[in-house]
């Protein structure tokens, strides 16, 4: 109630809005015994933005999220959600947000509008408002036919979804949402990241936390890296990708048999050209839109059939690997990670972005 | 763009709340009504299986024989299984993660417990009430007056409450379903089979009886006897819990909630605090 006055008072789209913050931590620490979980993390998120928590697996991202969402107690530091106190008022910060754990935590033998009602009535929503939000919400999250149907019989993507639309049942002003889309498949994961950009776009302020560089780079308007339990690095998407350095020349040759050829008509216009044979790919560093466009008169000319030129910027996983040492992602999930944006960001280099 | 609706969140209290609950755990019943066979199949098998199998060479010197003996022994042993029901259903919540769900709602921590004790009680009364209609089929009568007839009740739900919180710190403490079962299988089954709920004690070897005769089950079972008038008279050398049932069980009922209470709420604090 006294919520909803703040938030109706400072429009989200407001220049105000944005300076103000929704989420903020300070010097968080966490000790499970003689393990050092998280060593002081801060970080603020303004009202109405994404911050994207990345870090690999037992970085401390989980840890830092069930402390700001009141669920374990930090060792040391505070931190505030919508203003309130995490340790002095966490009623208030439980009013404030809204939680998606990692693992869909629906209640599978209920249905999707079950689930619904069960969480609205445990925040003491008005029944008839109930019925109504969660048909919208259903309706929002493509549910809107499985309602009724226990959510044992969801997939994976459709757990996922419900389980957001269940933290937005009293559309609480901050969400954290702890790794959304670790095991779905990419075309839920694609689905899901829509459904957020619209949140976000209706002034929901969001805090994710992803091992998938690809994730925080399509959300977030910042990022905090972390990595055993401590912040490496923090800014942009596009601040982080300038620190590991230049943009590089990729080009892709249809042919495998053309790739000598290729590289030798390269050479002399490129201070190193780096031959990758699987991928059919020749890469170097860049020297401006002018010498791309230079390299493809050249191919051009030769006859020499080309799948694809372009520019590529340092991948976030490059960033990652710059700031740590080692890769965010280890074995299972590189299918995943490899796939779609890297080769859009490939493809579209230098123009769309 | 929207402009979003925020709608007003009433601060509800722990009744409700847990009434939200238990409401959902009603739910999970309905959806799979197997998870009833442990208050209706099993405990009618165990009805009609001592009965009719065993009965006939248990000797028991009850007006209405081995069958009225038998019923609030079952009784006493389904309440006792309460404490199962609390288990499973708490540490599947737990292991899912709706504990956590929950948690991170403005409501009160305890609700969660409360509204899975509520939802554990009725589901073993529902137990009560299979059990006295299988054994009203079956001849077993109550045969003093009505306040007597419902203190025995009383006093198995009085017990279903002090199981509950055996359930709860049971349920804390594991980590698995699984493991639930296989702790609550090895305990509960010797507990409540080395008592006088199936068989009169009086012709157990002496150690036996004597444990027999301490156990609280025991209390319970000749208290529900006592007061449903389906009692035979004490044999020689009854211990002295048998001599005063009523009183000891009550006093079971207290002493159990009181140590375990707090170690309940200690271990599931701890299990949910980090």
């Amino acid at each position: 109630m006294r919520l909803a006055e703040e938030r109706l008072s400072v429009p989200a789209t407001s220049v105000v809005a944005m300076t103000r913050s929704a989420i903020e931590a300070e010097g968080l620490v966490k000790h499970f015994g003689d393990t050092v979980a998280v060593d002081g993390v801060s970080f603020s998120v303004p009202e109405g933005s994404v911050l994207g928590l990345l870090g690999p697996n037992g970085a401390g991202k989980t840890t830092t999220v069930r402390m700001m969402t009141t669920l374990t107690r930090p060792t040391a530091g505070t931190g505030r959600v919508a203003g309130h106190d995490i340790l002095t008022d966490p009623a208030a910060v439980r009013r404030s947000m809204g939680l998606t754990g990692q693992a869909a935590t629906v209640d599978e033998l209920l249905t999707g509008r079950e689930n619904l009602r069960l969480i609205g009535n445990l925040y003491g929503l008005d029944s008839s408002y109930i019925r109504r939000a969660s048909d919208e919400l259903l309706e929002r999250f493509s549910l809107a036919d499985a309602g009724d149907r226990t959510a044992k019989t969801y997939s994976g993507g459709m757990r996922r979804r419900l389980d957001l639309a269940v933290s937005l049942i009293a559309t609480p002003p901050v969400l954290f949402l702890d790794e959304p889309t670790t095991g779905l498949d990419p075309r839920s994961r694609v689905e899901l990241w829509e459904v957020l950009r619209e949140l976000v776009a209706d002034g929901t302020t969001l805090l994710l936390t992803t091992q998938y560089l690809e994730e925080a780079d399509q959300l977030s308007d910042n990022i905090v890296v972390i990595d055993r339990g401590t912040v490496i690095a923090e800014g942009t998407p596009l601040q982080l990708k300038d620190q590991s350095g230049a943009a590089a020349l990729v080009v892709t040759v249809s042919h495998s048999g053309d790739l000598q050829t290729a590289e030798a008509l390269l050479r002399p216009h490129a201070r190193e050209v780096h031959v990758d044979v699987g991928a059919r790919q020749l890469t170097a560093p860049s020297e401006g839109l002018g010498h791309m466009t230079r390299v493809a008169g050249i191919f051009e000319e030769s006859g020499i059939v080309l799948d694809d030129i372009g520019l590529k910027r340092p991948s976030l996983d490059d960033v990652f690997l710059h700031l740590t040492g080692h890769r965010a992602e280890q074995g299972a999930d590189d299918a995943a990670e490899g796939d779609p944006a890297d080769q859009l960001d490939q493809t579209a280099g230098g123009m769309a972005r | 763009m929207t402009t979003l609706e925020r709608p007003e969140i009433r601060t509800t209290g722990l009744p409700a709340q847990s009434w939200a609950i238990a409401r959902r755990n009603f739910l999970h019943i309905r959806r799979m009504p197997e998870m009833l066979m442990d208050v209706t199949i099993q405990p009618v098998m165990f009805v009609l299986l001592f009965a009719f199998v065993f009965g006939s060479s248990i000797d028991v010197a009850t007006p209405a024989g081995y069958r009225a003996f038998l019923l609030p022994g079952i009784m006493a042993q389904t309440v006792a299984f309460a404490s199962f029901i609390v288990a499973v259903g708490l540490t599947a919540d737990l292991d899912k993660g709706i504990v956590d769900r929950m948690r991170s709602l403005p409501i009160n921590p305890a609700a969660v417990l409360v509204g899975r004790s509520i939802s554990s009680l009725v589901h073993a009364s529902i137990g009560l009430v299979v059990m006295s209609l299988t054994g009203l089929l079956i001849g077993w009568r109550i045969h003093t007056d009505v306040f007597q007839a419902a203190f025995g009740y009383v006093l198995l739900l009085g017990w279903g409450f002090a199981m509950i919180w055996v359930g709860i710190w049971v349920g804390s403490a594991m980590r698995s379903v699984e493991a639930v079962n296989g702790v609550m299988f090895a305990t509960m089954f010797p507990i409540t089979f080395l008592a006088n709920t199936f068989a009169p004690t009086d012709q157990m070897p002496t150690v036996l009886r004597f444990i027999a005769e301490w156990n609280p089950i025991s209390s319970l079972t000749q208290a529900v006897r006592v007061l449903w008038g389906n009692d035979q008279p004490l044999a020689e050398g009854a211990a002295f819990p048998m001599h005063h049932p009523i009183p000891f069980t009550i006093g079971w009922i207290i002493l159990i909630t009181a140590v375990v209470a707090p170690l309940a709420i200690r271990t599931f604090r701890a299990r949910t605090a980090d």
